[in-house]
C-alpha cells in the first residue's frame, strides 16, 4: 500500500479511513482505526464509512479495493464495548438496519469492489468483506476468518447470515456461524467464503485482477444450494438443531437456535431476512446469556491487557520435569513460538512428552516446513544445558518440598540473574520453596491447569516476598504464550483448586448418601457445567483431588470424603486408570445398565444443584474476603476459564448476584441446619 | 528394515544441539557449518544449510556440504581446518551425517522414460499407448544404496574389493570372523564402561529412545559367525555381512576453532588437529586407502609407529583392516606401492580400534570419518595419551588420514 503511484483523496474529518486513487483510476479504501492496534467496526467507524463511500461514489472509479492499514489484520468485528449500551431492542434494530443499508450500498456499487484481507477478519469485519463483490485473502498462517459471534451469545448481524449462505451454501455457512470456529484463507476459499487465497506477494495483484477482469461472483455448487431450498430447509434445520442440542441447551445458549430459526423461516427471502436478522440479534444482545458472555469477554481482554512490562519478551523457556504437566507446558510454549528445552533425569522420562508433543504439533500445524521448525524448537535436554540461556524456567517436578528446594537452589546457581524462576506447584506455599534461594524474591508461581492446551487460565502466584516486577514479567510471559494470567496470592489451593474442592467433595458426600453419580453429574450439567463434578474429579485425577483435599483440610479444616480415600487406595484414580467415580471405556463414561434413575422432582433437583453450588460460591466469597484475588470480577473470569463454570451464567459471583444474595444466604442457612457447619455462610457475603 | 525415524538432517540436528548448547557462544557466532553427507534426502539439497538453519545459526552463517564418499565427514573437518589455517574463519562446526536406511529406491531408466511419456501424453490414445507398453520389469525397483556401494569404474562392489585385498595377504575366513567378534566385544565393553560418552540419546516422535548403537552383539562368537554365507562373492568368498561394517544411520560433529576463538569463547579443548593427508590408489584395492594416506602423513611429520599411541582405522571390512595391517608391515608393498625403502611397521592391535568399530556400531558413510576422529580424541583423553591417527578407506580408491594430538 506504500505505492508512490497512488495519490491520496481527501476525506474531510475522517479519522479511521484513508482513500487513495491509483494510476488506473482504482480507489483503495483503507481502514485504520485511530489510536488502536486492531480495527473494529465501532459506530463511529461505520458512520465514517458512510461518508467514505459517498466520496468513493463521487470519484467514479473503475473499481474499489477495501483493505486494512493495520498489521494485525482486516477487522476484528463490531466493537464489543458498545454492546452493553444496547439496552433497547427497537433502538438496536434501527442501528443495525442502518448498517444493513450501508452494506447494501457497497454491495450494489456499479463498479467492482474487492476486499483485500490479511490477518484477522472476524464477525462484522468479515461481513463488511462479504458486502464487497469479491474477497481475496493472504494465505499465510496469520489470516483467520470466521464468525465468533456465537461465543458472545449472538449471531452475525450485519447481513452475514444472508451473505455467508449465499456464497458458501447453507451447510458450510451454518457450520461456521454455529461453531464460531475460525478458518484460514485456503479453507475459506474451499468453502466459497472468499474468492481466492494467495501468497502475500500476490495479494495486491490478485485484488486488482478482480477489478480488471470483472469476474463472476462465486456461487456454491448445486447440492449446497439445494440445502436452502424451501423443501429442504425444515429437514436440514431439524438435523442441525439436533446436532446443536448435543452441545448446548436452548435455555442456556439461545443464539444458535435463533440463527437456525432465522435461516429456516427466511432464507428464501433475502429482503425479509435482513430486517429479521437485525431483530433476532437485537433480542439476543439484551439476553442475560449474551450480557454475561460479553462481560466475560471484556474481563478476559482486561486480563491480557493489564500487563505492561518493559522487560524483553521471553524467547527461551526451560522446563524441568517432563511429566504430564511439564511435558504439556513445554509443548504448548513451543507451539506458541518459544524455544523450549525440556529437562528430566533420563531420556526415557522425556520420551513420552516428546511423543505427546509430536501429536499436538501434527494436529495443530499442517504445513510441513512450519512443523519441522516447530519440532526443532522443542529440545529434549538431558544435562540441563538450557538452564543457562533460559528467560523463563518452569519447575514441574513431583510435589515434594525438599526436591523442589534442592532443584531451585541448583537452578539459581546456573540461571541468568534476570531469568524468571517459576514453580508449577499446586499446593506448596511459595515461601517454603523460596527459602532455599539466595534471593527468595525471585520465585513466582506459574500454575497451569490440565490439559494445558485447553485450559486458558494460568494462576500467577506471588507470596509477600515475591518481587512485583517478577510477577509482572511472569504475567507478560503467560500472555505471550496465549494464556490468561490470573494473579493470586500464595495460600493453600490458590484460587481454582480451593473453590472447586468443596464442590467436588459435596458431590462425593451426596454419592455416599445414596445418590447416583450420573444423577449428580446430570444436575451440574443441566446447570451449564461442561461436565459434572464427579467426572471432573475423575478427569483431574482422584489422587490429585485427595492431595489437594488434604492440604485444604489441614489449612481450613474439614474432612476428605471416605469414598475418595477408598478409590485412591484401591488404585482407582479416575480417567487415567479407567475407573473412579465413573467407569471409562476408551476415555468415555461407560453406559451403565441400571434401572432408570428415579425422576427427581424439580425441588429435589434444585436441592442437589444448590448443595453442589453453594459450597463453591461460599468458598469463592471466602477467597474474595481473604484477598486471594483483587476483586469479584477476577473470581468470575477465573472460574469460567480455569474451571469451566457455566459461562452464560457469568461466573459464580455474578450468578449469586443474579439469584440474590439474600436468597443464597437463606439457602445456606437451611443447609447448615440440615447438614452442618460446612454450609456456614462466609462473613464475606455481607460485603457483596 | 524400512527407513529409520530420522532423516540425515534430523540426525545432524539432534547430534549438534547438545554440543552447541554447552558452549558459551551462540550458534550465530559460528563462521561456517560444513557437513559431509553422501545421500541427503531429496528435500535436503545442500543439507549443511538446512542443518545450520534448523540449529538456529541464523541467516548469516554460511553452510556447505562436502562429499568424498566414505570420508565425507573427515573431509568436512579438513575443509574447516583449511579455512581456519588460511585465516578466513575462526570457529567452524564440522561433521558428517548419513541415514543409510533412507537411501532412495529408484525407478529404472526405462520406467522413468515411460513416466515422461505419460506426462507428455495429450490424449487418451497416447495414454493408452503408454499403458500398453508397461511391463512387469518396469516396476522392479533400483536400490540406490547398492548402486552407491558399487564402483562404476572397476565394476566391483565394495565387498568385492575387500575380497581382492584380503586374498592378496591370504587372510582367511577365520581371521576375518575373529576380528569381527573382537570388534563387538570391544564395543560392548566400552559401552558398559561408559567410554562412549560422546553419544547423545535421540527420541523420535513415537516416544522411542535411542541411547546407544544397537548393532552391537556382545554374545557374538566365531562359531556363530562361521554359519553365515559370503555375501559378495557367494561361492568362493570370505566376506560376510557379519565381518563387514553395518549399514546404519548416524551423525557426528566436532567444533574447530583457532587459538583466538578458543580464548575468546573459553572453549574446552579436546585436542589439536595436526595434519591431514589424502591419497589415491587402485579402485579395486580401495581398502588399502589408510596405508596410502597415513604413510606420507607420518613421513612428513617424521613420526614412526612407536610414536603413535592409538589408531582408529575405519572398519569397512574385517579383511580390509587386517590387510592394511599386513601391508604396513610388508617390505614389498611399502617399496612397490609407497616408494619406501623399508616397511612402515607393525601396528599393535592393542592400540587399534580399542573400543570396537564400524563392524559393531555401523558405518553411516557420511559421518564415519568425523566419528573416528572424535572417538580417537576421546580415547586419547580417557587413556591420557598424546598422539593418534585416524584413517579411512574410501570407495573409488582413496584414503584419508588425520593426525591429532592432546597436550
Amino acid at each position: 500500500m506504500n505505492d508512490t503511484s497512488k495519490t491520496p483523496v481527501a476525506l474531510e474529518d475522517l479519522h479511521n479511513w484513508q482513500l487513495y486513487r491509483d494510476a488506473d483510476d482504482i480507489l483503495w479504501l483503507g481502514l485504520d482505526c485511530a489510536g488502536e492496534s486492531t480495527n473494529t467496526l465501532s459506530s463511529l467507524v461505520l458512520q465514517e464509512l458512510q461518508v467514505a463511500i459517498d466520496a468513493v461514489v463521487a470519484e467514479r472509479p473503475r473499481g474499489l479495493i477495501v483493505y486494512s492499514a493495520k498489521e494485525s489484520g482486516f477487522a476484528a468485528g463490531a466493537d464489543v464495548r458498545e454492546f452493553e449500551q444496547m439496552l433497547d431492542v427497537d433502538d438496536t434494530v434501527k442501528r443495525i438496519d442502518e448498517v444493513h443499508s450501508l452494506f447494501a450500498r457497497i454491495e450494489n456499487l456499479s463498479f467492482p469492489s474487492v476486499a483485500r484481507v490479511h490477518g484477522f477478519c472476524l464477525g462484522g469485519g468479515l461481513e463488511l468483506a462479504l458486502a464487497c463483490k469479491h474477497i481475496v485473502a493472504d494465505d499465510g498462517r496469520a489470516t483467520r476468518l470466521g464468525f465468533p459471534e456465537v461465543l458472545l451469545g449472538i449471531h452475525p448481524g450485519f447481513g452475514g447470515t444472508v451473505r455467508a449462505v449465499r456464497y458458501c451454501g447453507a451447510p458450510a455457512a451454518l457450520d461456521l456461524m454455529l461453531t464460531g470456529r475460525l478458518v484460514d484463507a485456503r479453507r475459506a476459499e474451499q468453502c466459497g467464503l472468499i474468492d481466492r487465497a494467495v501468497p502475500t506477494r500476490h495479494l495486491d495483484a490478485a485484488a486488482l485482477s478482480f477489478v480488471h477482469k470483472r469476474q463472476q461472483q462465486r456461487t456454491p455448487g448445486v447440492t449446497k444450494r439445494l440445502a436452502s431450498h424451501a423443501l429442504a430447509r425444515p429437514i436440514v434445520a431439524r438435523i442441525t438443531r439436533n446436532e446443536v442440542a448435543k452441545k448446548v441447551l436452548p435455555q442456556h445458549y439461545p443464539a444458535p437456535y435463533s440463527l437456525l430459526d432465522l435461516w429456516q423461516r427466511f432464507a428464501g427471502n433475502p429482503t425479509r431476512m435482513y430486517p429479521e436478522e437485525a431483530r433476532s440479534v437485537a433480542r439476543l444482545l439484551v439476553s442475560p446469556a449474551s450480557r454475561n458472555l460479553v462481560r466475560l469477554f471484556k474481563l478476559q481482554e482486561g486480563l491480557k491487557r493489564a500487563i505492561e512490562s518493559s522487560a524483553k519478551q521471553p524467547t527461551h523457556v526451560h522446563v524441568v520435569g517432563a511429566g504430564t504437566m511439564g511435558g504439556d507446558i513445554a509443548a504448548w510454549c513451543a507451539l506458541r513460538g518459544m524455544h523450549v528445552t525440556l529437562q528430566d533425569r533420563a531420556p526415557q522420562y522425556i520420551a513420552p512428552a516428546m511423543q505427546r508433543a509430536a501429536g499436538l504439533f501434527d494436529r495443530r500445524v499442517k504445513r510441513r516446513h512450519e512443523r519441522l521448525m516447530l519440532g526443532d524448537r522443542l529440545v529434549a535436554d538431558f544435562d540441563g544445558d538450557g538452564i543457562v540461556r533460559a528467560d523463563v524456567i518452569i519447575e514441574a517436578i513431583i510435589e515434594d518440598v525438599e526436591a523442589k528446594r534442592e532443584l531451585f537452589s541448583a537452578l539459581e546457581a546456573r540461571a541468568r540473574p534476570d531469568a524468571i524462576l517459576a514453580t508449577n506447584t499446586s499446593s506448596i506455599p511459595l515461601t517454603d520453596i523460596a527459602s532455599s534461594l539466595n534471593d527468595p524474591t525471585r520465585l513466582v508461581g506459574i500454575h497451569f491447569f490440565n490439559p494445558v492446551q485447553q485450559m486458558q487460565l494460568v494462576e500467577i502466584i506471588s507470596s509477600e516476598q515475591t518481587d512485583e516486577a517478577v510477577v509482572t514479567r511472569a504475567a507478560a510471559f503467560t500472555t505471550a504464550i496465549d494464556r490468561l494470567p490470573l494473579r493470586a496470592r500464595s495460600a493453600p489451593g490458590f484460587l481454582i483448586n480451593r473453590v472447586l474442592s468443596p464442590y467436588l467433595q459435596e458431590a462425593m458426600l451426596m454419592l455416599e448418601q445414596g445418590l447416583q453419580a450420573t444423577e449428580i453429574d446430570a444436575v451440574a450439567k443441566s446447570f451449564g457445567m461442561p461436565m459434572g463434578p464427579l467426572e471432573l474429579a475423575d478427569t483431574v485425577g482422584l489422587d490429585i483431588c485427595l492431595h489437594v483435599g488434604e492440604i485444604l483440610g489441614a489449612a481450613f479444616g474439614g474432612e476428605v470424603p471416605q469414598s475418595l480415600r477408598g478409590h485412591v487406595s484401591a488404585g482407582r484414580l479416575g480417567r487415567k486408570s479407567n475407573t473412579g467415580y465413573h467407569a471409562y471405556v476408551n476415555g468415555k463414561i461407560a453406559r451403565q445398565r441400571l434401572p432408570r434413575s428415579r425422576s427427581q422432582s424439580g425441588a429435589a433437583t434444585a436441592d442437589i444443584r444448590d448443595r453442589l453450588l453453594l459450597p463453591l460460591l461460599n468458598e469463592a466469597v471466602a477467597c474474595l474476603r481473604e484477598g486471594i484475588v483483587d476483586n469479584a470480577d477476577l473470581i468470575d473470569v477465573a472460574l469460567v476459564f480455569g474451571a469451566g463454570f457455566a459461562p452464560f451464567r457469568g461466573g459464580p459471583i455474578q450468578y449469586a448476584r443474579d439469584r440474590g444474595i439474600g436468597e443464597i444466604l437463606f439457602r445456606l442457612q437451611r443447609f447448615e441446619d440440615q447438614f452442618g457447619s460446612r454450609f456456614a455462610a462466609d462473613p464475606g457475603w455481607h460485603a457483596l | 528394515m524400512g527407513p529409520g525415524p530420522f532423516r540425515p538432517s534430523d540426525l545432524a540436528v539432534h547430534a549438534a544441539r547438545p554440543l552447541l548448547a554447552r558452549q558459551q557462544f551462540e550458534p550465530p557466532e559460528l563462521d561456517e557449518v560444513i557437513v559431509g553427507c553422501i545421500m541427503p534426502g531429496p528435500e535436503e539439497a545442500n543439507i549443511a544449510r538446512v542443518v545450520s538453519l534448523r540449529l538456529g545459526c541464523g541467516d548469516q552463517v554460511p553452510a556447505w556440504t562436502v562429499q568424498r564418499n566414505c570420508a565425507s565427514g573427515m573431509q568436512a573437518i579438513d575443509s574447516a581446518a583449511g579455512a581456519i589455517v588460511s585465516g578466513r574463519a575462526d570457529l567452524i562446526l564440522a561433521g558428517g551425517t548419513e541415514s543409510m536406511s533412507h537411501a532412495p529406491v529408484l525407478f529404472s531408466r526405462e520406467t522413468t522414460a515411460l513416466l515422461a511419456q505419460w506426462a507428455a501424453a495429450r490424449n487418451l490414445r497416447q495414454r493408452l499407448g503408454v499403458i500398453a507398453s508397461l511391463r512387469p520389469m518396469h516396476l522392479k525397483p533400483v536400490i540406490a544404496l547398492l548402486l552407491g556401494l558399487t564402483d562404476p569404474v572397476v565394476g566391483l562392489s565394495m565387498g568385492q574389493t575387500a575380497e581382492v585385498i584380503s586374498r592378496r595377504y591370504g587372510i582367511d575366513r577365520l581371521a576375518m570372523d575373529t576380528y569381527a567378534v573382537r570388534s563387538h566385544h570391544r564395543l560392548a565393553e566400552a559401552q558398559a564402561a561408559g567410554r562412549l560418552d560422546e553419544i547423545v540419546p535421540l527420541i523420535d516422535t513415537n516416544g522411542q529412545v535411542y541411547d546407544h548403537d544397537d548393532g552391537v552383539r556382545p554374545d557374538s562368537s566365531v562359531q556363530k559367525l562361521a554359519r553365515l554365507k559370503p555375501f559378495f562373492d557367494r561361492e568362493f568368498g570370505n566376506v560376510t555381512a557379519a565381518n563387514s561394517s553395518q549399514i546404519t544411520d548416524g551423525a557426528a560433529w566436532v567444533l574447530l576453532a583457532s587459538e583466538q576463538a578458543v580464548n575468546d569463547h573459553k572453549l574446552p579443548v579436546l585436542g589439536k588437529l595436526v595434519d591431514t593427508q589424502w591419497a589415491g590408489l587402485d579402485p579395486a584395492q580401495m581398502g588399502f586407502g589408510p596405508v596410502h594416506a597415513a604413510t606420507p602423513l607420518l613421513k612428513r611429520r617424521r613420526l614412526n609407529f612407536d610414536m603413535i599411541d592409538y589408531w582408529e582405522i575405519n572398519e569397512a571390512f574385517a579383511g580390509q583392516v587386517l590387510a592394511c595391517i599386513r601391508a604396513f608391515d610388508d617390505v614389498d608393498y611399502c617399496r612397490k606401492e609407497l616408494g619406501l625403502r623399508n616397511a612402515m611397521g607393525r601396528i599393535d592391535e592393542g592400540q587399534l580400534n580399542v573400543d570396537g568399530g564400524a563392524i559393531a556400531l555401523g558405518h553411516p558413510v557420511g559421518s564415519s570419518g568425523a566419528r573416528i576422529v572424535l572417538h580417537l580424541l576421546k580415547v586419547l583423553e580417557q587413556r591420557q595419551a598424546r598422539r593418534g591417527v585416524a584413517a579411512i578407506c574410501i570407495g573409488g580408491g582413496q584414503g584419508g588420514a588425520m593426525l591429532v594430538e592432546r597436550t
